[in-house]
């Protein structure tokens, strides 16, 4: 048989759920033996191509995140919201209460250390934030959600085993949904 | 490797930058002769706590600030809750304390330990120029199985830590303004106690491999991205190295003390900030001097460079030798973070040790009880990657009105902007990279193990981009593997 291909994206979130996927710890060999990693912030590949199972971490909170969810989803079979923010946009959807600009102002003209110079963030290889933070399937169908801030490395690793031997995953009876 | 097709002459793009814990694209500037002429790194991702945290109660800060980082969300809850603590006019308990050193700690290990082994081991075992396929923490289990499997049970061990304390790894509840909502149990503290002779010969081995790897490329790593700054570290009253709590020392390029025992809570005295065009990062420089001079770092190279001494034998050994390299100066070599965050990492595990020793250990009188008494907080703490401020201002009835966080990586952009420069510069000729030479650019940033979701607080993951632009801006080539 041979590997599934595995990708791990990491959107607008704080990487916790990607040191949760981590801390499944010496199972990482196991799954090393089950998948081929296409795409990670933990390899070095830049481009994507194909994935069979595709974990999404953070919420889409720019115009690039956007276009990267697109292409994702249209090149992959299984994609996953990976954590609260993929699911409900949580602590990144907290600025949703604000305008952007008043979030921007804030860090960049306002902070107490800024010293009155510089200049806004504007510089054309950057994101353009979108004026909400939105969740996963606000841009795209999403084919699994498993919350939590993070997930625990327990729901991930059954999430994902279960799927790299062709089995549907059934977490609610694995008592392994928990927000937070 | 892309061509872009819409490209204007003589700019390189590395997007996404890989093997860091962030989002960054490169550009890399071209002269006429093909020459890399100058070097931005585009840090890309923005969250905003500063703005939303506003009108939430205080006391919500340690739960919700951890959440600007996975890797290091330990100490934010530290700062958080000591910014909390003055608002409140209190002090934790003494083994309320400890629990939170102990905690502290075992972040250090874990996050030391991803850097090291998960992230650029595979550049030391495998080669710069290995297939990329292969140059990652899989890669490395495939080839040393048994290195793999080690200094991932070293990051577990750390995380463990938590674990055992709080019942969960990432994010936890624990650490609360006046002390722990938890206590550590006899059972935890013996599994843990068990576990610190394997962390410590992991350690060793990490040494082994860097030091093998340093002696037979000396020149190259010594040269690596090596140019003068100012250091930032936190140090103890008598000038040791310290990463949970004391005083902030500014040395110059030279090594000299410029600023000592620095109460945290001055830090708008000497440090400030600037925004920049070109990223979601800021620029932040040690204020008497001037945003052109300024330019300090911070993280486990800063931190060695300032202290006088370490507070644990093995540790102590080792940094002597550290300090003989560098000849009564500071050690500049960017390479040079890889062998202090290993020093640092004997050092917490030696300290864990001591804690775990320690009788009061287990006591439950962990959590001082206070209220809302003062307007302002400030809170401090050395994060993996360097010192980390929380600055709050209150309403009268408690509810945030400003909220300023200084991240470690932020303090770093700076000469992260210059290694990635100094290192094209050596590296990178005309417009034809080769994937080698832009895996030794990622490199330069790798070194510093930035966390990019900290410094934009709010920031996402990071792949990179290496632009190439002309002197008239064009972009000439872009530059991404896959």
């Amino acid at each position: 048989m041979s590997k599934k291909k595995l990708a791990t994206v990491w959107l607008g979130g704080c990487s916790g759920c990607h040191m949760s996927l981590l801390d499944i710890d010496e199972r990482i060999l196991k799954l090393a033996e089950l998948v081929e990693i296409v795409k990670s912030p933990i390899v070095d590949f830049k481009n994507f191509i194909y994935a069979d199972i595709t974990l999404v971490e953070g919420s889409v909170t720019s115009d690039e995140h956007w276009h990267e969810i697109q292409e994702i989803r249209a090149k992959t079979k299984i994609l996953i919201a990976l954590g609260d923010c993929a699911v409900t946009a949580n602590v990144t959807g907290m600025r949703n209460y604000f305008s952007k600009e008043d979030v921007l102002k804030q860090a960049y003209t306002d902070a107490p250390s800024n010293d009155g110079k510089g200049q806004m963030p504007g510089h054309p290889a950057l994101l353009k934030l979108h004026d909400k933070a939105v969740p996963l399937q606000e841009a795209v169908t999403v084919d699994y959600c498993i919350p939590g801030c993070p997930p625990s490395a327990d729901a991930i690793f059954y999430l994902l085993s279960e799927l790299l031997n062709d089995r549907i995953p059934h977490l609610d009876q694995e008592r392994k949904l928990k927000y937070g | 490797m892309d061509n872009n097709s819409n490209s204007k002459p003589n700019t390189i793009l590395i997007n996404p930058v890989t093997r860091i814990e962030g989002h960054a694209k490169i550009t890399l500037i071209l002269d006429d002769s093909g020459q890399v002429s100058d070097a931005q790194f585009h840090v890309n991702e923005f969250r905003g706590f500063e703005k939303f945290c506003e009108g939430r109660y205080f006391t919500e800060m340690p739960v919700i600030t951890p959440r600007i980082c996975g890797i290091c969300p330990v100490s934010h809850s530290v700062a958080s809750a000591k910014a909390c603590e003055m608002i409140m006019g209190i002090k934790p308990p003494y083994t309320g304390e400890k629990l939170r050193r102990l905690i502290h700690l075992g972040q250090m290990i874990s996050s030391h330990a991803l850097s090291f082994f998960h992230l650029s081991s595979p550049d030391f075992l495998l080669g710069w120029d290995s297939d990329p396929a292969q140059r990652n923490i899989l890669g490395l289990a495939a080839k040393f199985p048994d290195i793999a499997r080690r200094g991932i049970r070293l990051r577990k061990f750390g995380q463990e830590i938590s674990e055992r304390i709080t019942g969960k790894k990432i994010h936890i509840m624990g650490i609360v303004p006046g002390g722990m909502g938890f206590p550590l149990t006899e059972e935890n503290r013996r599994a843990l106690l068990a576990w610190v002779t394997e962390a410590l010969e992991t350690t060793w081995l990490g040494m082994y491999l860097l030091k093998k790897y340093q002696d037979a490329n000396s020149k190259e790593m010594s040269a690596f991205a090596c140019f003068e700054t100012m250091y930032l570290g936190t140090v103890g009253s008598q000038g040791e190295h310290e990463l949970y709590d004391g005083k902030l020392r500014f040395i110059d390029a030279e090594g000299k003390i410029v600023a000592d025992q620095i109460d945290p809570k001055r830090y708008l005295d000497y440090i400030a900030e600037r925004p920049v065009s070109w990223s979601y990062l800021k620029y932040p420089y040690y204020k008497p001097y001037g945003y052109e001079r300024g330019f300090y770092r911070v993280g486990p190279l800063a931190r060695l460079n300032v202290a006088s001494h370490m507070k644990t034998p093995l540790a102590q050994k080792e940094f002597q030798i550290f300090k003989a390299m560098g000849n009564g100066r500071p050690l500049h070599g960017t390479f040079f973070y890889h062998y202090a965050r290993l020093i640092e990492m004997m050092g917490s595990i030696e300290e864990v040790k001591l804690i775990l020793e320690d009788p009061l250990i287990t006591s439950n009188k962990i959590q001082t009880h206070g209220q809302h008494n003062e307007n302002e907080g400030i809170g401090c703490s050395e994060a993996p990657r360097g010192t980390l401020f929380h600055h709050y201002v209150t309403d009268e009835t408690g509810k945030l009105t400003k909220v300023n966080l200084l991240i470690a990586t932020g303090q770093n952009n700076p000469a992260m902007n210059r290694s990635v420069l100094e290192v094209a510069k050596k590296y990178v000729r005309g417009k034809d990279v080769q994937e080698g030479a832009l895996n030794r650019v990622e490199a330069a940033i790798r070194c510093y193990d930035p966390c990019l979701s900290c410094s934009t607080h709010a920031i996402g993951a990071m792949p990179l981009i290496v632009e190439i632009r002309d002197s008239r801006g064009g972009l000439v080539h872009v530059v991404k593997r896959g």
